[in-house]
């Protein structure tokens, strides 16, 4: 297992950082909207906000193509927007309009966009990962290079299908990268209760795959573990698993206080806060100005203004739709 | 016409579709080239095609389906075999929440062409946990199809049929039909999915069975047959689609309906022929409808004991001589 530090050096375009920032600004006000939406009562169900992650889910599809694939969670919403799914759309599908990403069928917790690689939101905790895993099996059979990332949280890799799943892609030489969230809770259980090690990328090693452990609020640290594994994934060597260790802002779902969370330790992880260090790093190292920040954050805050407008202004699926798209035409 | 088994029917549907479409592939416990399957059916075709196509997998039953869930959605069209029926209860999550329902709750976008095939079955004294016919479950899933071949004949069809759909596709065989032979034609063809079969006209009762009882329905049928009773058998091939409308016009010519199958009573495939039949055509019985079904026990080990659970001619002449 690798640790992997902060702050490292990275090579990158400023076009590259300032698409990387906008993405995290995105997800942060697309989060803080939908919460507000919800409190609005404007929200059928529930909700499972990314704010607080959004590191791990832009650091690593930073990495990936439009063509690339990933599996995302109930607490999906970051992914889809890191991997290119448009926001009107997203924001439709979570007040269940007709012209959301799965026309009200799937709503929050269950959103795909097949056009660019985003293989859907499974809301059983970890189910995704051996699709993650047949996706990348069916990379190795048609023989192309792309790779799978797949996203899911500490709680998962408690599941079985965690480990048969990471065993195979590992025994097979998959193109996955498996990219545990460790938020600290599964729903209100905290990791120290339900596992003896700190450290999930331990595991790893029962598979013979590299794991490394990542500051997950740290977009550039994720972005180079991310990148190494990808570049491993596509020249065929095999899997990772890459330990993000996170945290989200809000409770589990809804309106949950997160009463189960220490007050102390709250503020501690809200100080190490991704969007505001990534932003500090920008603007230390002088990659960006702090007009240029503010011109991505006003335009950001513009196309959330248009989603809710569009994704309000959308009709609700007539109700018979219900009965369509239980199969296939044959 | 020439005679194979229902194993070499099913061998024989998967060689052609593989060579057919180089993105059908196999995947399960021991079916390539060292065991070549549980029970055979995948005998050779290893050798054919490779380890990679015909891939052998640890034992990891959910993973299994999920592996063939993810290969599905991004192109591919997996086979997947499950050793025995039973353990698809390990794998339950992904064929229920994922392989069923991927289709339906993202909207359409995303089509799942996979096929998971399984032997269901008692009779051979392996006990709990290798002899269930758990058919009912799976037709329990919306976005599931679940085909029952009874002969080698529907065996390759449906296969067929299954592998080249567009959606997930629960196949149940059974054990004890593996080694039975029927004309299966050398030329290509396929049978389609919801159009039952019916295996012999009647006029006095319909006899409504799948899988291996069709086989007890046509021994009871032709022992009634010399008594004077006229039978009908009605073969569904598949659970879902079920083929209504050919149960319900033979109930209607003969008013009488005897359902026959090997999973338990409660809430099982005899359970919901008889409901539809109820709801559908209940002015046309002159009796009323017959259930012949394990009964609501695990499958017991001991021979006399397993003999005594599984229907047999003897139940079914009984059944249909308390309405006729």
């Amino acid at each position: 297992m690798q640790r992997r530090e902060s702050g490292l050096e990275l090579n990158l375009s400023k076009e590259k950082l300032i698409e990387m920032y906008r993405k995290m600004v995105e997800i942060r006000s697309f989060e803080e909207k939908v919460f507000e939406l919800y409190a609005q009562n404007l929200v059928p169900g529930t909700i499972h906000l990314y704010a607080g992650e959004e590191a791990v889910a832009v650091g690593v599809c930073s990495n990936l193509r439009k063509d690339d694939y990933i599996t995302s969670t109930h607490r999906g919403h970051g992914h889809c927007i890191a991997k290119g799914a448009q926001l009107n759309r997203i924001m439709a599908e979570i007040l269940g309009k007709k012209t959301g990403y799965c026309e009200g069928k799937g709503g929050s917790m269950h959103i795909a966009d097949f056009n660019i690689g985003m293989l859907g939101a499974t809301a059983v905790v970890g189910a995704g990962i051996p699709i993650a895993m047949g996706a990348g099996l069916s990379i190795k059979l048609r023989g192309t290079d792309n790779v799978v990332a797949c996203f899911f949280g500490d709680g998962a890799s408690n599941q079985g299908t965690f480990h048969e799943a990471i065993n195979m892609a590992a025994v097979w030489k998959l193109p996955v990268i498996f990219v545990c969230e460790n938020n600290v809770y599964a729903m209100g259980t905290c990791q120290s209760r339900v596992m003896l090690i700190e450290n999930i990328a331990d595991r790893a090693v029962a598979y013979g795959i590299p794991g490394i452990v990542v500051d997950g609020n740290d977009v550039l640290a994720v972005y180079e573990a991310a990148q190494e594994a990808v570049e491993r994934a596509r020249k065929g060597e095999g899997p990772a698993l890459i330990e993000c260790k996170t945290y989200r802002h809000k409770g589990h779902s809804r309106i949950d206080p997160a009463k189960y969370r220490p007050k102390e330790e709250v503020e501690e992880w809200l100080h190490k806060d991704p969007m505001k260090r990534f932003k500090e790093k920008l603007l230390q190292t002088n990659v960006l100005l702090e007009d240029e920040i503010q011109q991505v954050e006003k335009e950001v805050s513009t196309e959330i203004e248009e989603a809710v407008k569009f994704a309000m202004e959308s009709p609700y699926p007539s109700p018979k739709e219900a009965l369509e798209d239980v199969y296939a035409p044959m | 016409m020439r005679k194979i088994t229902y194993k070499e029917a099913l061998r024989e549907a998967l060689r052609e579709e593989m060579h057919r479409d180089p993105t059908v592939f196999l995947l399960g416990e021991d079916i390539g080239g060292y065991w070549e399957g549980a029970f055979k059916v995948t005998k050779g075709l290893a050798e054919e095609f490779g380890d990679e196509r015909v891939r052998d997998t640890p034992i990891s039953e959910s993973a299994i389906i999920g592996a063939a869930v993810g290969a599905a959605i991004t192109g591919m069209r997996p086979v997947a075999e499950i050793m025995f029926g039973d353990l698809t209860s390990l794998a339950m999550d992904q064929i229920a929440n994922q392989a069923a329902k991927i289709h339906y709750m993202f909207g359409g976008q995303a089509k799942v062409p996979l096929v998971i095939r399984t032997p269901f079955g008692a009779g051979v004294n392996i006990a709990a946990h290798h002899s269930q016919s758990l058919e009912a479950w799976f037709m329990h899933i919306p976005g599931l199809y679940v085909a029952v071949p009874s002969t080698p004949y529907d065996a390759k069809g449906l296969l067929k049929t299954a592998i080249r759909g567009s959606n997930p596709v629960f196949f149940c065989e059974h054990k004890l039909l593996y080694p039975i032979e029927g004309e299966v034609p050398e030329e290509e063809y396929t049978v389609p999915f919801g159009i039952a079969n019916v295996k012999k006209a009647g006029s006095d009762v319909t006899v409504v069975a799948t899988l291996y009882m069709v086989h007890k329905a046509l021994n009871a049928a032709k022992e009634l047959e010399a008594e004077g009773i006229s039978v009908e058998v009605v073969d569904p091939r598949t659970l879902t689609p079920l083929d209504e409308r050919t149960i319900i016009d033979s109930v209607k010519k003969t008013g009488r309906l005897v359902v026959v199958s090997e999973d338990c009573k409660t809430a099982g495939v005899t359970a919901e022929i008889a409901a539809i039949v109820a709801e559908e055509a209940i002015d046309y019985l002159d009796a009323p409808v017959k259930r012949v079904a394990e009964p609501d026990t695990p499958i017991p080990f001991s021979p006399p004991l397993e003999q005594y659970v599984i229907p047999d001619e003897k139940t079914i002449i009984k059944a249909v001589k308390e309405i006729v």
